[in-house]
C-alpha cells in the first residue's frame, strides 16, 4: 500500500505513539486486502465496549490509549455490558461495574458520541449514498452497505478504532468492488424475520464478501436487521443485494432442508426461561409495532427488550415505552443481548428469542439453551 | 513459500491445524487459550505457543480484542497462518504483534497438525 509522506511519518512514529499504532493497524489491514492507498472516512463506529468481551487487557489498552488519542471523525460506539439505570437489579459484581465504567470513560475521553448502540443506522441520519464510513459492528456494517448504500468493509474493532483516530481506511475490498460472487435462491415461502435470519446464517457460511439473493421482492426492517446480524455472525460476508438477475458465477439454493439444518444447529430448547428481544437492538418502528401486537396482552415470563437510549427516550415520550412496560416488558438501553452479563447461566438455563445472532452467542459463549421462534409466535405463546 | 506476510516475524514451532474458520469472540477462553466451542474441531485444545493454522477468521469484529487479550495473558499462538485474511485477524495480530502469514493453497495443504515448521 502506498502511503503519503505524512502517513509514512506517522507510521514511523514521528507524530507520536498513538498515530503510529493506528497506522500500524491500517498498514496490516491494507496489506491484507491489497489496498493501494488510504481514503478519508466520514464516520467510524467502533466495537469493543462491553467489558465482558474485551476483558482486562482491552480495558487497560483503552485506558492507555485514551491518555493521548483523540477521534478525528464522528465516532459512535457499540453497546456496553449493562444499563446503568437498572444495573442494581441484576446483581453484577463491583469489579465488572468498575471496569465497564473505566471503558466508558476512556471512550468519552477520546471524543465518542455516547450512543452505546449496535444500530447507529437507526439513531442517526444516514449520510449520502456512496459515503465512505468505517463500521466495526458487523450487523451495522452490513446494513450500511446493503440498505444504506454506504461504503464500508466489515471492519474489526481495531481497524475501526484506527480509522476513528486517523480519519482514514484502506481503499480495498467492498469499498472498491462490491459485486456479488455468489447468488443464493430463496426457496422458502412465506418468510418471516427468523427465516431471513437463518438465510443470513447460511449465506455467511457459503458466500465470500458480497452475496446476491434472488426470489425475494422486499424485506421489512425487522427482516433486514435479522438478516444483517446473522450474515455477519457466521462468516466474512459484508453485503447482500436483492437481485433476481445476478451474473454471479456461483449459484446456491436455500430451501426448507438448509433452513432446518441451520435451525437445528442453533435451536436447542422447546421453551425458554426468559424472553429477550434484541440483537440487533430494537428501533422505534419495531417497538411501536410490538406495542401494537401486545395490545391487551401481557408476558407470562420475564421479557427483556434491548434498545438504544435515544430510542427508548423517544418511545417513552410517545407513550410506547409505557405500553410495553404495561405488557410486562423491561426496557434496557446501552447494552444488548450478545455477551451481556445480564443474562447468564447463573439465573436461567434457556432463552426464547427471534435473534439468530443472539442465539449463536447465547449458545457458544454463555452456554445457554436457546428456543428460537419468530416474534409473532413469541407473542402468541408467551403472553396471555 | 509464504504468499504474503501481514505481520512480520521469524518463528519456529509446532503446528495446531484446524479445518474450520474461527470466530475469536465466543470460541476461545482468552485467559487460558483453550478453544471452548464444542462444535469446533479444535474443541478443548490450547492454542498457546503454537503456530496456529486455520482457514480464516469469521464473525464478530470484537474478536480482535480476543487476539490482543491472548497475547497480554501470555497464552497466544507464536504465529498464525491462514488461507485468506480477514480484518479482525489482521488487526488483532498487528496490535498484539503476532506474526501473521497467508499461505498458498499447496503450502497450506502440505502442513499437517503436529508438524514442526519455521515461518518468516
Amino acid at each position: 500500500m502506498e502511503l503519503t509522506r505524512e502517513e509514512e511519518k506517522s507510521l514511523s512514529g514521528e507524530h507520536g505513539e498513538v498515530l503510529q499504532t493506528a497506522y500500524r493497524i491500517l498498514s496490516a489491514t491494507g496489506e491484507a486486502t491489497d489496498a493501494e492507498r488510504l481514503v478519508p472516512i466520514h464516520w467510524a463506529h467502533v466495537s469493543g465496549v462491553n467489558y465482558n468481551t474485551i476483558g482486562d487487557a482491552g480495558e487497560e489498552f483503552l485506558a492507555g490509549l485514551s491518555k493521548k488519542a483523540k477521534f478525528r471523525v464522528r465516532t459512535t460506539v457499540n453497546p456496553m455490558g449493562y444499563d446503568k439505570d437498572s444495573v442494581e437489579k441484576f446483581g453484577l459484581d463491583e469489579n465488572f461495574i468498575q471496569k465497564q465504567e473505566s471503558i466508558r470513560k476512556s471512550y468519552k475521553k477520546m471524543g465518542v458520541t455516547p450512543s452505546f448502540s449496535c444500530i447507529p443506522y437507526e439513531v442517526y441520519d444516514m449520510p449520502a449514498e456512496g459515503t465512505q464510513v468505517a463500521f466495526a459492528e458487523t450487523n451495522a456494517a452490513i446494513y450500511a452497505n446493503s440498505i444504506g448504500k454506504l461504503k464500508t468493509n466489515k471492519e474489526s474493532a481495531f481497524s475501526a478504532l484506527a480509522s476513528a483516530i486517523t480519519g482514514k481506511s484502506p481503499y480495498s475490498d467492498l469499498r472498491k468492488d462490491d459485486s456479488p460472487t455468489m447468488s443464493i435462491a430463496m426457496k422458502v415461502s412465506d418468510p418471516n424475520e427468523l427465516t431471513f435470519g437463518l438465510l443470513g446464517y447460511f449465506a455467511g457460511k457459503v458466500a465470500d464478501k458480497s452475496v446476491a439473493i434472488s426470489g425475494v421482492k422486499s424485506m421489512d426492517k425487522r427482516c433486514n436487521k435479522s438478516m444483517c446480524a446473522s450474515l455477519g455472525t457466521s462468516g466474512t460476508c459484508g453485503k447482500f443485494v436483492l437481485d433476481d438477475n445476478s451474473d454471479a458465477s456461483e449459484k446456491v439454493d436455500f430451501d426448507e432442508k438448509e433452513m432446518q439444518k441451520a435451525y437445528d444447529e442453533l435451536n436447542t430448547a422447546e421453551s425458554g426461561d426468559l424472553v429477550t428481544l434484541g440483537s440487533p437492538q430494537l428501533g422505534l418502528e419495531e417497538m411501536t409495532d410490538l406495542a401494537e401486537m401486545l395490545r391487551g396482552k401481557a408476558f407470562k415470563k420475564r421479557c427483556l427488550i434491548f434498545c438504544p437510549r435515544a430510542i427508548q427516550e423517544q418511545a417513552r415520550h410517545l407513550g410506547y415505552a409505557g405500553q410495553l412496560e404495561s405488557a410486562g416488558c423491561e426496557l434496557l438501553s446501552d447494552c444488548c443481548t450478545c455477551l451481556t452479563p445480564l443474562v447468564t447461566k447463573k439465573d436461567v438455563d434457556s432463552v426464547t428469542t427471534n435473534s439468530i445472532k443472539g442465539a449463536y452467542y447465547y449458545k457458544n459463549s454463555s452456554g445457554l439453551d436457546v428456543n428460537l421462534k419468530p416474534l409473532s409466535e413469541i407473542v402468541r405463546d408467551e403472553t396471555s | 513459500m509464504t504468499e504474503k506476510i501481514i505481520v512480520k516475524g521469524n518463528v519456529k514451532g509446532k503446528v495446531i491445524k484446524s479445518n474450520q474458520p474461527i470466530n475469536f469472540l465466543g470460541s476461545i477462553d482468552k485467559k487460558t487459550g483453550s478453544i471452548t466451542d464444542h462444535e469446533h474441531d479444535l474443541s478443548g485444545k490450547s492454542i498457546k505457543d503454537s503456530i496456529l493454522l486455520f482457514p480464516y477468521g469469521i464473525g464478530s469484529s470484537v474478536g480482535a480484542y480476543t487476539i490482543y487479550s491472548l497475547k497480554s495473558n501470555n497464552v497466544a499462538p507464536i504465529a498464525m497462518a491462514c488461507q485468506k485474511v480477514d480484518l479482525t485477524v489482521a488487526s488483532g495480530c498487528a496490535l498484539a504483534n503476532i506474526p501473521l502469514f497467508i499461505l498458498s493453497p499447496d503450502e497450506y495443504d502440505s502442513i499437517k497438525d503436529g508438524d514442526e515448521i519455521s515461518l518468516g
